[in-house]
């Protein structure tokens, strides 16, 4: 009868409180320097202490800089500050830091599988929304702000009601060319960003089982952009091979525990949702808000008008075509591995438009930068006039870094195309990492699939 | 936390959906690590014509005469999306919203208001721009219609209660939960690695 978000809450239930609420022990706590140095001071300043910092992890990637031979300098004025007040509180708290230039550095939500850190059927909570990336795990995992943070850290639970649960079905095969990532933007297309309604969302269906672990991140990552409360995936063998013998997990995953972390056949949810897989074409978002996407041969539907103001393309306006000047590769969404394989294996011997007056790779860690390197994926990118760079969130958001003129188009694989995201001004259109590749060689919008 | 029981104010209407905490409080006007400092950064982008002169666009409603001393705000659907940023929260509460009332909110949002005694209220807007409302957590009203609050925030907002220390409390419970779970999962467990 329960399903799998059912079953992790009732074990990580420690008490109730006498408002109705219920005490879930926090199994996994990560803060990085944005956001983490607010939670560390505030508990100092109160007198409290890390309840387990074994448990507690700290990673810089949010205002780093990307540029080649860095150090604690960013881009951002006074960024500096975050990084050093970060490390130092944490240091007195005790807690695990992966540096600026650690090894095992990077984008936390991308780090944290690479270490074992996120487990399935674990809880783990994050300053950060994206914290549901690690839903693809089989983890419970959710963003929280800074106070939320500091009460997990102090006394290793959180005060919760229990969230709505959600299906989403994705039935069919993706067809060639379309990746999870236009999966995601499709389900915002359809449903709208409020269409998750803080419910825990966890993702089934053919199309879901046949995705390899990072897809499958890459699809929990928006769970947020989709106002849910997180986005999980039933963990299966690839989950476990993905996580076996990593620095902070087991060895194996053979203990009774790990074959109970599924939905029972019978289980019941507050809502269901379905979307057929094999009708996604590659998505590109046109306005302000990721559910303004649009499949990249379709024109510009109306909307509000102050998106089209600001992104400056009227309804009725075919998407693909539209001149764009910055490329961007990167983000917890789409900064892996084989997203970068796939990348470059489009752009391999080819060169980008000269329209384009940046273009950017920048690794969701520093593992990965090291793979891709092994691999001479970092050469293919520089023969085709894109900047390789060392790992961080970069220019998913701007931390005040690098900046372009007001009214700069970009064409991003991140997963937030706000009014300002990138900078003042700037207008985002997100989309697949073969979307951003068919786009920078083509120097406007273009179809991954016309060129592959 | 300050107690939350019941508030008059004039609503400042921003009718707009899916309101994300980057325009609430973009990034760069986030300069240090500390909690305060954030009002004048509130909607920057919206507020100001040109924001590093801090020129205010009278358009914007809070620059509107009326929203003077007003606590409340009206917005759109799926407010608070976004970014998880309590920075939003502190930014609003700072230049002196107490309650922002709108049909429906992105979840960390709404938890992170919770905790600052800053009261979501989950409502159709109704014909309120600029109207003078009063909230009645207790009767869970806002000029008499009714809204609905999950039983335990209400508590904590009535009686400013703080969160941490409330939860110390029930360290017993804590200690024995996690003594049992120590044999059902070892491997969550990490001090023995360091
Ligand atoms: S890559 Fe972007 S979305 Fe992901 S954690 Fe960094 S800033 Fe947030």
């Amino acid at each position: 009868m329960p399903t799998l978000v059912d079953k992790i809450w009732d074990h990580h239930r420690a008490a109730t409180t006498p408002g109705g609420a219920d005490l879930i022990a926090i199994d996994r706590i990560f803060l990085h320097e944005r956001t983490g140095a607010a939670a560390l001071k505030s508990m100092a300043a109160a007198g409290r202490r890390v309840r387990d910092p074994a448990r507690v992890f700290v990673g810089m990637d949010h205002i780093v800089d990307t540029r080649p031979g860095r150090s604690d300098q960013t881009l951002m004025p006074g960024g500096q500050g975050f990084i050093s007040e970060t490390r130092a509180a944490a240091k007195a708290a005790g807690l695990t830091i992966f540096d600026v230039s650690d090894p095992d550095q990077g984008i936390v939500h991308v780090i944290s599988p690479e270490l074992g850190i996120v487990l399935p059927g674990c809880t783990l909570v994050a300053p950060d929304s994206h914290t549901c990336t690690q839903g693809a795990f089989g983890a419970l995992a959710w963003g929280i702000g800074s106070s939320e943070a500091e009460h997990a850290m102090v006394t290793g639970t959180l005060r919760l009601t229990r969230p709505k649960t959600m299906r989403i079905r994705l039935d069919g095969r993706l067809a060639a060319g379309v990746t999870a990532k236009d999966l995601a933007l499709a389900l915002l297309a359809r449903f709208g960003a409020g269409g998750g309604a803080g419910h825990a969302v966890e993702y089934t269906g053919a199309a879901v089982a046949a995705m390899d672990m990072e897809a499958r991140q890459t699809l929990c990552n928006m769970a947020t952009e989709f106002s849910a409360f997180t986005g999980i995936i039933a963990p299966d063998e690839a989950a476990y091979a993905a996580l076996a013998g990593r620095r902070y997990a087991p060895a194996a995953f053979d203990a009774p525990w790990w074959q109970s972390l599924h939905s029972d056949a019978d289980a019941h949810f507050d809502a269901e949702l379905a979307l057929d897989a094999g009708q996604v074409a590659p998505m590109v978002s046109w306005g302000t808000s990721p559910e303004h996407s649009i499949a990249i041969d379709a024109a510009l539907p109306a909307g509000p008008a102050r998106a089209h103001d600001y992104i400056g393309l009227a309804a009725g306006t075919p998407i693909a075509g539209t001149p764009i000047d910055v490329a961007f590769i990167g983000s917890c969404t789409n900064s892996r591995l084989s997203d970068l394989r796939r990348a470059a294996a489009l752009l391999k011997g080819r060169r980008i438009a000269p329209g384009i007056k940046k273009a950017l790779v920048v690794p969701g860690s520093s593992a990965v930068k090291r793979e891709a390197e092994a691999e001479g994926l970092h050469a293919v990118f520089q023969a085709a006039g894109f900047e390789w760079r060392e790992s961080g969130c970069s220019l998913c958001f701007y931390a005040g870094g690098e900046g372009f003129p007001p009214g700069s188009r970009t064409i991003s694989s991140t997963n937030r195309n706000f009014e300002g995201r990138q900078g003042p001004g700037i207008r985002t259109h997100i989309a697949s990492p073969e979307t951003v590749v068919a786009s920078a060689l083509a120097g406007v919008i273009a179809d991954p699939r016309q060129i592959a | 936390m300050t107690p939350f029981t019941t508030l008059t104010s004039v609503a400042i209407p921003l009718a707009r959906n899916n309101v994300d905490t980057d325009a609430i409080i973009p990034s760069r006007e986030m300069r240090s690590t500390g909690r305060t400092g954030l009002a004048d950064g509130l909607f920057a982008p919206w507020r100001y014509l040109d924001v590093d002169a801090r020129v205010a666009d009278p358009a914007f409603p809070l620059n509107d005469p009326r929203a003077v001393g007003a606590q409340i705000l009206l917005g759109g659907e799926n407010f608070g999306c976004g970014s998880s940023r309590e920075h939003a929260v502190w930014a609003l509460a700072e230049w002196g919203i107490r309650a922002v009332i709108a049909p429906s909110f992105a979840p960390i949002f709404k938890a992170n208001a919770l905790r600052n005694g800053l009261l979501p209220v989950e409502l159709p807007v109704a014909d309120w721009a600029w109207a003078t409302l009063t909230i009645d957590l207790a009767a869970q009203t806002v000029n008499g219609v009714g809204f609905a609050i999950d039983a335990e925030a209400k508590l904590m907002l009535l009686e400013g209660l703080d969160a941490i220390a409330l939860t110390l409390k029930a360290r017993g419970a804590i200690d024995a939960w996690e003594a049992a779970d120590r044999g059902v999962r070892p491997w969550v467990y990490l001090e023995a690695m360091r």
